[in-house]
């Protein structure tokens, strides 16, 4: 049972970072662009998580912490380049 | 492995992964840039928060421990979420809007993104309000 909805999960995670791809792709701003950047992070750490489950291993807690953690300081990153035109002021 | 652990991680399982693609599925699928930055940062999350209480009953049930992990990335998603949002909302309002587009904000001084004496040196598209002239001092007779 556990399998199935595995299989269930993966597949719709991994349909959404499609969809998030078109966007990246073809986003008419500079904010859906980011806003679609931001989400494959999200999806990708939930993909991992998945991963995880399915091979029984814990080793992807870890790199989806830090893979949160990069996700978050590049989003927040890029905006304050486009906002202030620097990143570190 | 007992069957309530089978059946409490693949509920949570499902409903994250709807969740998931609903949270995708809004980003390409509603029109305006401040309304597909809804569907993201709240649907995707809690996609997420499903995997990981999934994830947390599941490695409990299989190895008998309870791990902190799922709840530090939980928590770290649920603190920068809005964080996020909050920075690509203000990026969509200094680059194509001016304060006469948005409505009003029902307060004598505007929107506070706007009245705030910052972000003038980015890439912007319009020019910036004029400021108001200063008083004209008083001549002294």
């Amino acid at each position: 049972m556990i399998a199935y909805a595995l299989t269930f999960a993966i597949s719709a995670f991994g349909l959404g970072l499609l969809l998030n791809l078109w966007r990246v792709i073809s986003g008419p701003d500079h904010s859906d662009r980011i806003l679609a950047l931001d989400t494959m992070v999200i999806n990708a750490i939930a993909l991992l998580i998945l991963l995880g489950i399915t091979l029984g291993t814990t080793i992807f807690f870890e790199v989806s912490m830090l893979f949160a953690l990069v996700g978050f300081v590049s989003t927040v990153s890029y905006c304050r380049f486009l906002l202030r035109g620097d990143i570190i002021e | 492995m007992p069957f309530w652990v089978e059946l409490t991680v693949t509920v949570f399982l499902v409903i994250a992964g709807v969740f998931g693609f609903v949270g995708s599925y809004g980003l390409i699928k509603l029109p305006d840039p401040m309304s597909r930055l809804h569907a993201p940062t709240k649907a995707t999350t809690l996609g997420v928060g499903g995997v990981l209480i999934a994830s947390m009953v599941y490695f409990y049930a299989t190895t008998g421990r309870i791990s902190a992990h799922e709840l530090m990335v939980t928590l770290f998603l649920l603190l920068t979420a809005p964080i996020t949002a909050l920075f690509i909302a203000k990026v969509h309002l200094h680059l194509r809007k001016t304060p006469k587009d948005l409505p009003s904000a029902g307060e004598g001084s505007g929107w506070a993104s706007y009245t705030a004496a910052g972000p003038a040196r980015g890439v912007r598209d319009f020019p910036r309000q004029p400021e108001e002239p200063a008083p004209a001092p008083a001549t002294p007779r």
